[in-house]
């Protein structure tokens, strides 16, 4: 049987963190990586740009074969793990080989969710999470005139963006009572729907699918209050899950995603998740939770490869801070923190509509909680620091509320030196 | 993996004026507004600054943060290098960066973040009191690093010598076209004339007695120009065979303007041997020869001044230096053996000796820049034309106990020896502004082929942040 002493499952930003990690220390250790498409490792979090003609998806990658070349990494990309012994340390892969580890990373990350429409089965529709997505509907959009977008989340909203810019009428379709859930409060909300609806594009909140069925035009999809949209194009943006179905029978610990400990262990020993996939400890609340973004996969992945090469330098993972960056028509929204208020926290708020501005900071106890701003410049980067070390900013108020980009570089430059 | 060229901040130097945030601004948006620049001076409440601006990290967060691949570190230059051309505008890169190193410009609508200006940057080039400051150092270390060491591996140096990095380095930058003489001392004691009939040295090296080396040197040299080869006659004397009992033949050799480069390493005593004095040995300072008890109490001496007496020979060039200012060194160096092609050239390097010195192996480089921070030694070159000139500010230098504190070697000295020592650096660094023509900056023209972008560092600027 082939043999491996790390192998890692998955090729996209937790997976390429933990295999620089690993290689920082162990430049000699064999390593394999499994990546499921047939290209190079590719981030998802690009395909909405590959999708508007932005980015050309030849020079999307963010490895080369040189890169595993002088790596010593064996790629083998288009494979997929089906089934993994973890007592006896053998991964099974969907070509029928068998490669025995060492170590192994699970980072496959996640794939779209369909929701359970009736009839949604029977129409074509699309998703976005691989290349091949982005290059189906980006084929997709000239000939498109009237969009459904169901899901207003990152993935929803790009392509609702991507779609009108195109010409296309464009209808979001949100479960929610706002844009963006999870990502910003409802004002913060409201002033990026608007900035939509001001491009003809057309928001239904609090709006549930109920039926889909096949139509003249395309697609038509019955709501719960009883009306109807139509449109040519349907693409679903309902979130996303971790993909975790090979470890059926693996007793591997597993929730909503792979449960992980601070060092992203699994349940046994010698393995590892990170990324999409993992469910970690969270920064605010006992219960580990699923943080889908890009930073976190980062964390994750480098936090496991220093635990899978015996790194000394090695910090446990301080949990997961939700993060985000957005830009829209233009404008730029950030994102770092909860935005759930703690009992006794202290809110300041500025919000202007006629400039599209807007800043909420949330501080709990004098430290920074969460911080939320729409075309008001603050360095996402230095506030996630504020946050996870707790920095007491009691001292500095005054000021960090009235400039919280100048008071936290400042902050953070005096910490580094 | 390789070092890089760095912008070092120096607060307690900043003034706040905010004119590298303006050159910044013109140089890379060409805009007058301070907020287009892709660094940021901040000042706290108790009036210090502080600066925000990209550190082209070792190990970036920026670059993995990025999913469109528009970030790399370029390893060449250990720029971390931004293409607008991939660039999707997402700002994830912005979540990464704990310094605010790569911010969004709303004007340009884009991230932006600082290039090192392509190596002159414009920020350090507007700050007039020396706060920003281009540190090229590392470059200068990768060029000496490609060379080949033409000593063998495995030296025995004690741990931490000084002597064995200096004579490494300067065969490097000196070349394989060379002939070494090493008398008596720590080059040929740690193995550098060999054992059992092999040489310790890639390029041919003889062991002239202490009192002769200058003389054979200089006769091997002028049978080689016989020949019609150009070959550099390189001496690496210790200063107890230059000073004392080599004296007289370095002198004559420096009289005749032999075309030698005379390189001295002054670990201020015989230390090869068992730790004797020297006549460059400081005053109080403890030896095997100069012991400390009830009636010595170290040496009762001042050292002997030998680089400056060397400057009376007129010789072609003249120089002092130390391993904690290694571009300057390396500036040094080049001009010496520039210099021995038609004259005498004497270096005298500054060289801590952790085993005689009683200090510990890792703290040479340390010692080193203390000698010269508190101005116990005294960086200056010389040349007939140009004459005598400090290449490091004497004024405001460091206390001088925090350089003997870490000593061993003064552990004993009683406060009125400590004056003495005072007052010994005080005549010296007064003889020296004597000798000191204005102080010039060094102008490019002057920079001597091979390495030829480094600068010296000179006047407030020097310090090795």
């Amino acid at each position: 049987m082939e043999q491996t002493h790390y192998l890692i499952a998955g090729a996209s930003h937790a997976a390429l963190a933990a295999l620089h990690a690993i290689r920082l220390v162990d430049a000699d250790g064999s390593l394999t990586v499994i990546g499921r498409d047939r290209e190079l490792p590719y981030s998802p979090t690009v395909l909405p740009h590959v999708v508007s003609g932005r980015s050309d998806p030849k020079c999307v990658f963010l490895r080369d074969h040189e890169y595993f070349a002088r790596a010593r990494v064996a790629y083998r990309c288009g494979h997929a793990l089906v089934r993994i012994d973890p007592a006896n340390r053998v991964a099974d892969l969907d070509d029928g080989s068998r490669l025995r580890f060492e170590k192994l990373l699970l980072a496959t990350g996640a794939r779209a969710v369909i929701p359970p429409i009736p009839g949604l089965d029977a129409v074509p529709y699309h998703v976005l999470r691989t290349l091949e997505d982005a290059l189906r509907l980006r084929a997709q959009l000239p000939q498109t005139r009237r969009a459904i977008v169901l899901g207003a989340g990152l993935i929803g909203m790009h392509a609702a963006e991507n779609l009108s810019r195109g010409g296309a009428r464009v209808t979001i379709i949100e479960q929610q009572e706002q844009v963006l859930p999870g990502y910003f409060d409802i004002d913060a909300a409201r002033i990026i729907a608007r900035a939509f609806e001001r491009a003809d594009v057309t928001i239904r909140t609090s709006a549930r699918a109920v039926a889909i069925e096949a139509a003249a035009e395309g697609v038509a999809l019955k709501l719960a209050d009883g009306s109807t949209v139509s449109g040519d194009l349907l693409l679903i943006g309902a979130g996303v899950t971790p993909v975790i179905d090979f470890l059926a029978d693996s007793r591997i610990q597993c929730d909503r995603g792979i449960v992980v400990d601070a060092t992203m262990q699994t349940s046994a020993e010698r393995i590892w998740a990170a990324g999409d996939v993992a469910q970690a400890a969270s920064f605010y609340g006992a219960r580990p939770v699923l943080n889908g973004i890009l930073p976190n996969a980062v964390e994750q992945g480098r936090i496991a490869g220093m635990a899978m090469a015996d790194d000394r330098a090695l910090e446990g993972f301080r949990g997961a801070v939700p993060l985000n960056t957005y830009r829209y028509y233009g404008h730029h929204a950030v994102s770092v923190g909860s935005g759930a208020a703690p009992p006794g926290a202290e809110v300041v708020e500025y919000s202007d509509a006629e400039s599209q501005r807007y800043l909420k900071i949330i501080l709990d106890e004098g430290r920074l909680h969460g911080i939320f701003a729409i075309n008001t410049p603050i360095d996402p980067g230095v506030m996630w620091q504020l946050v996870r070390r707790r920095l007491d900013l009691s001292a500095v108020r005054a000021r960090f509320l009235a400039q919280p980009r100048e008071m936290g570089r400042l902050l953070m430059s005096s910490l580094w030196r | 993996m390789p070092a890089y060229n760095t912008i070092v901040f120096h607060a307690d130097r900043c003034d706040g004026c905010g004119k590298c945030m303006l050159a910044c601004a013109q140089a890379k948006s060409a805009s007058d507004s301070p907020q287009r620049a892709r660094l940021e001076v901040l000042a706290d409440d108790a009036g210090r600054f502080e600066l925000a601006m990209c550190r082209q990290c070792a190990d970036p967060e920026c670059v993995p943060s990025c999913p469109a691949a528009a970030l790399a570190k370029n390893a060449a230059t250990g720029v971390i290098e931004w293409d607008h051309g991939k660039c999707i505008d997402c700002l994830l890169c912005t979540v990464g960066c704990s310094y605010a190193g790569i911010a969004l410009d709303e004007a340009a609508g884009h991230v932006v973040k600082c290039d090192q200006c392509g190596g002159d940057p414009a920020c350090v080039r507007a700050c007039k009191p020396g706060a920003l400051e281009y540190l090229t150092m590392a470059r200068i270390y990768e060029e000496v690093g490609s060379l080949e060491d033409l000593f063998v591996q495995g030296l025995a140096g004690c741990q931490g010598c000084n002597t064995e990095l200096v004579m490494r380095h300067t065969l490097r930058r000196v070349g394989p076209d060379t002939v070494v003489a090493a008398p008596p001392g720590c080059v040929p004691g740690m193995g550098a004339v060999g054992y059992n009939g092999l040489t310790g040295t890639k390029v041919p090296v003889f062991h002239p007695l202490l009192t002769n080396t200058a003389p054979m040197l200089a006769g091997l040299k002028r049978f080689y120009k016989r020949k019609g080869r150009q070959v550099t006659a390189l001496a690496l004397a210790g200063d107890g065979g230059a000073a004392d009992v080599g004296f007289q033949s370095l002198s004559g050799a420096a009289e005749r303007g032999e075309e030698i480069l005379f390189l001295v390493i002054d670990n201020e005593g015989y230390m090869n041997t068992g730790m004797q004095r020297s006549s460059c040995t400081p005053y109080g300072a403890w030896t095997s020869t100069t012991p400390v008890g009830r009636e010595s109490h170290g040496k009762s001496q001042d050292a002997k001044n030998l680089p400056l007496i060397m400057v009376e020979h007129r010789c072609a060039y003249v120089a002092t230096a130390s391993t904690a200012f290694m571009a300057d060194f390396y500036l040094k160096l080049d001009r010496a053996l520039q210099a021995s092609k038609t004259g005498f050239a004497y270096l005298h390097v500054y060289s801590p000796c952790t085993t005689g010195w009683r200090f510990p192996s890792k703290k040479n480089i340390e010692v080193a820049r203390k000698a010269v921070e508190s101005n116990f030694v005294l960086l200056w070159e010389y040349t007939p034309t140009a004459g005598l000139r400090l290449t490091r500010s004497v004024d405001d230098p460091a206390p001088l106990s925090e350089y003997l504190e870490v000593l061993g070697k003064y552990r004993h000295l009683t406060p009125e020896q400590v004056a003495h020592l005072q007052r010994h650096i005080a005549e010296n660094v007064a003889t020296i502004k004597r000798h000191a023509v204005a102080e010039a900056p060094v102008s490019p023209a002057s920079t001597p082929p091979g390495i030829s972008s480094v600068r010296a560092l000179q006047g407030p600027a020097a310090s090795q942040a």
